[in-house]
């Protein structure tokens, strides 16, 4: 490196007029961006704002249409990962990079061998392994199969390969998404010792309190452009809100006292296993009343999916009972989905376009999939197309989906927009009991505010909300009452009024602190 | 010691039988390991088959008709991965088209060129001087010790008199494990069928491993035709390769994509074969059994066995997928 009086050279990073197109689509607008040597610098922006792409830009994944990338002060052409991984950049993507079914070992060699032979190359890698993963505290077990480990030893295993390959760079894409509150703080902590050491760490989110915790700098992108490099010092979750918007967003849910009622959906003894074998649910017990929000929280696959799959008889109970509105369900009085459609249950899918839309669908027949019996839809012979235009159209300007056009195909909406449009459906036939699964994700920040005001707005007309989320913030926010699930099991139930970050975070992971315990005993008192 | 000597011909047989079926298998295995699916084995086995007669014939060298086996089988390789890696076709149409193709054209050429039938000449022909068939290999002191007992029809029967492919394809197996299992290309290779963006952001060309797998699969299938034609049956005839690509499919499936499985289920195929062969004529209380429901019988084994005897059998995560890049 040169002399400190150029600038340049202090800079790990600098992108000089990236510019991207994919199709119509113009993802990255003439991007500048500098990133300091040995700092944790922050992106953020809503979904689409363009973040992955620049990322897989410096990564060589994608070639930039104009620019030039700068690293360590030298123009370099990054075509491809192979490139990128030689200028010491590592990168930690959001889907894993992993192969499931070998070991740590494999996972990190693969690519970086020495050699013809595997052995030479397993050798020296392990012991690499061994003083890398305590330097930083990034123990994983190395003989294991990946897919036998949990995501946080995943994600380990991917900051050691970028380590073990001499990454100087480290560009984490969206890292706590699947990660316990716990899982996350000893993340910051290895990102903090790695940046102590002098690596550079390049972090994308979402996610702006992890921003605020964890950053020196923040760059915050906005439809494919850079809209402002600040301070993380200097700044707050609401300017970064705000730029990141484009307009004042408020981040706090607005609800008054729940009101609730007799209970309308009542759960009792339900276990369901799997195909294979899996127990997903395990003697899940839990009631929601009228009028109020219970909220399930828990890392994603400890048994939410399976839980409103089977209440709203998408999967047939097995053992135990469900009680909705007075009716029963178990296994010898099964109800297919559009039967506990019939008695008054909502059901807001988790994953919408596998679960909630076809993609390849117009708008306005999205809009009917699940009521398309009704008889406002149907005529004695043909269904009534223009009724249900119609209809979709008066919807789409009530729940301000846009574009407001009900020929359009579903896929062509932004991810905010298709939600709204599941939402739209399953709210206006006035259920009684609403299951919500991951109402906002892959959603933007503007609209996740409104999802949030209907949902709380559906409580307040006295109905019995269900919400699994893997969002702690939008659970803490949204629910009255949170019970939290591991391993298919209810861990343990908080009112709203006493959960934190700190006593979740320790049930997600099946620990149940002594103050919810007592409040529990209280409770049975 | 009649029992024994029973027991002996039909593992004789089954090394003869079985020893297309681990070329393809593992031919087979390279390909679907990188995520390739391999129906088309069956028209490269044709195809070379075809070539390697053909090329023996008019060269009057097994070594000849070898070389082009394996390169036509190659050159079929080459265009399934055209089609697949390059072009992200679809695998088992793509596949069929091969099948289709081999079995279309080596008809139609073998007619055009040596007007037969589609058969290429007798590759043992006297009159003509023509010997272009591999000769089976005689271990050393097989003759003397042929009369001893137990271990002369070991030694000089079972283990002595094959054709040098037979001795090939039992040492290919585990080369084969080896590749894939302590060398940097397999793991690589395996690396690729299971989850190609990783080896992607790894550095490592999906397209190159690809083509790469593909051109190894595409020797193996070759010298599982040659073995048909030039060294068994000394004379390519219209689809000689009757179902046996299929067949090491099916033993891929059944060996878990593993070589020392599809090596043992090849070895069944083939000691069902032989038997099925052997008791042609056999009676059962009276009744004569069909020789053509013996003959069926190690295919509707292989139904039986596939529709679920052999325990769960975990295909590579990414076979079958094309590899496009996605955005976001």
């Amino acid at each position: 490196m040169t002399a400190q009086t150029d600038v340049a050279a202090q800079m790990a990073i600098e992108l000089r007029g990236i510019d991207k197109r994919f199709g119509p689509v113009h993802a990255n607008k003439y991007i500048d961006l500098k990133v300091e040597q040995g700092t944790i610098h922050g992106i953020v922006g809503e979904n689409g704002a363009g973040k992955s792409t620049l990322m897989s830009i410096i990564y060589g994944f994608y070639e930039a249409d104009e620019g030039d990338i700068l690293i360590d002060g030298q123009v370099t052409k990054i075509s491809d990962s192979k490139i990128a991984i030689a200028s010491g950049i590592g990168m930690v993507h959001q889907h894993f990079m992993l192969i499931q079914n070998m070991t740590a070992l494999e996972n990190v060699v693969l690519g970086a061998e020495r050699g013809i032979m595997l052995n030479d190359s397993m050798k020296h890698a392990r012991e690499v392994l061994e003083r890398l993963s305590k330097e930083y505290s990034l123990e994983v077990p190395l003989d294991t199969p990946v897919e036998q480990l949990s995501v946080g030893l995943q994600q380990r295993i991917e900051i050691l390969k970028a380590l073990y390959r001499g990454a100087k760079i480290l560009i984490l894409d969206e890292p706590t998404g699947v990660l316990t509150p716990q899982e996350t703080e000893h993340l910051f902590k290895v990102l903090a010792s790695l940046k102590e050491q002098g690596t550079t760490v390049i972090m994308i989110t979402h996610k702006l309190q992890e921003i605020m915790a964890a950053t020196d700098n923040v760059s915050v992108m906005r439809r494919g452009e850079m809209v402002a490099h600040v301070k993380t010092s200097e700044t707050s979750r609401e300017q970064l809100a705000e730029l990141m918007v484009g307009r004042k967003v408020l981040l706090r849910v607005e609800k008054g006292e729940a009101a609730p009622k007799d209970a309308l959906l009542e759960v009792s003894n339900l276990s369901w296993t799997a195909p294979d074998g899996v127990l997903k649910l395990d003697d899940v017990n839990l009631n929601v009343r009228a009028g109020e929000i219970v909220g399930i929280a828990g890392v994603s696959g400890n048994g939410q999916s399976e839980l409103l799959d089977v209440l709203s008889g998408i999967k047939q109970v097995q053992k135990g009972e469900v009680k909705v509105n007075g009716h029963v369900i178990d296994k010898s009085h099964p109800l297919t989905p559009s039967e506990v459609r019939a008695i008054k249950v909502g059901h807001i899918p988790e994953d919408r376009h596998r679960m909630g839309l076809v993609n390849s669908f117009a708008a306005d027949e999205a809009f009917i999939l699940g009521y398309h019996r009704l008889p406002q839809y149907n005529g004695k012979v043909f269904s009534l197309r223009n009724e249900i235009t119609k209809d979709c159209a008066e919807k789409m300007e009530k729940w301000d989906v846009r574009p407001q056009d009900p020929n359009l195909k579903t896929a062509n909406f932004s991810g905010g927009n298709q939600q709204k449009l599941v939402i739209a459906r399953e709210m206006e036939q006035d259920p009684d009991v609403l299951l919500v699964g991951q109402p906002t994700r892959g959603v933007d920040i503007g609209a996740i505010e409104s999802i949030h005001n209907r949902i709380i707005d559906m409580r307040d007309a006295g109905k019995a909300v269900l919400l699994v989320s893997v969002e702690l913030e939008e659970i803490m926010s949204l629910a009255d009452r949170i019970l939290v699930m591991f391993d298919g099991k209810v861990v343990g139930e908080v009112p709203a009024s006493v959960a934190n970050e700190q006593i979740l975070g320790l049930m997600m992971a099946n620990i149940v602190p002594d103050e919810v315990k007592a409040l529990q005993k209280e409770a049975q008192a | 010691m009649e029992a024994f000597n029973s027991l002996i011909l039909i593992l004789d047989a089954t090394l003869r039988v079985a020893t297309p079926l681990i070329f393809a298998a593992l031919a087979g295995m390279f390909s679907e390991r990188t995520g390739i699916v391999n129906i088309a084995l069956e028209g490269k086995i044709l195809a070379s088959a075809f070539a390697g007669a053909a090329a023996a014939y008019v060269t009057n060298s097994p070594w000849m008709g070898l070389l082009a086996g394996v390169m036509v089988s190659v050159v079929f390789a080459w265009m399934h991965a055209f089609a697949t890696v390059t072009h992200n076709g679809d695998h088992v149409v793509s596949g069929m088209a091969i099948n289709i193709l081999a079995a279309g054209l080596t008809a139609a050429l073998g007619n055009f060129w040596f007007r037969q039938g589609g058969n290429t000449p007798n590759l043992v022909d006297p009159f003509n001087d023509i010997d272009a068939r591999f000769t089976p290999i005689t271990f050393p002191f097989a003759d003397q010790i042929a009369d001893v007992p137990i271990i002369g029809g070991i030694y000089s029967e079972l283990l002595s008199g094959h054709f040098l492919l037979v001795y090939i394809a039992l040492l290919a197996v585990p080369v084969c494990w080896f590749v894939m299992f302590r060398t940097r290309f397999g793991l690589r290779m395996r690396a690729v069928g299971e989850n190609p963006s990783a080896v992607d952001t790894a550095g490592i060309s999906v397209t190159g491993m690809r083509y790469l797998s593909l051109t190894i699969c595409g020797v193996l299938a070759g010298l599982a035709g040659v073995y048909l034609s030039v060294a068994v049956t000394a004379q390519f005839l219209p689809n000689m390769s009757a179902g046996k690509g299929y067949m090491a499919l099916a033993a891929l499936i059944f060996g878990k994509w593993h070589p020392r499985g599809a090596l043992l289920a090849c070895l069944m195929f083939g000691v069902l074969q032989a038997i099925a062969d052997r008791s042609q004529g056999a009676s059962l209380g009276g009744f004569s059994i069909p020789v053509q429901a013996i003959e069926a019988l190690p295919y509707i084994l292989t139904v039986i066995l596939l529709a679920g005897f052999i325990g769960k059998s975990i295909p590579p995560k990414a076979i079958g997928k094309p590899y496009v890049k996605e955005r976001e």
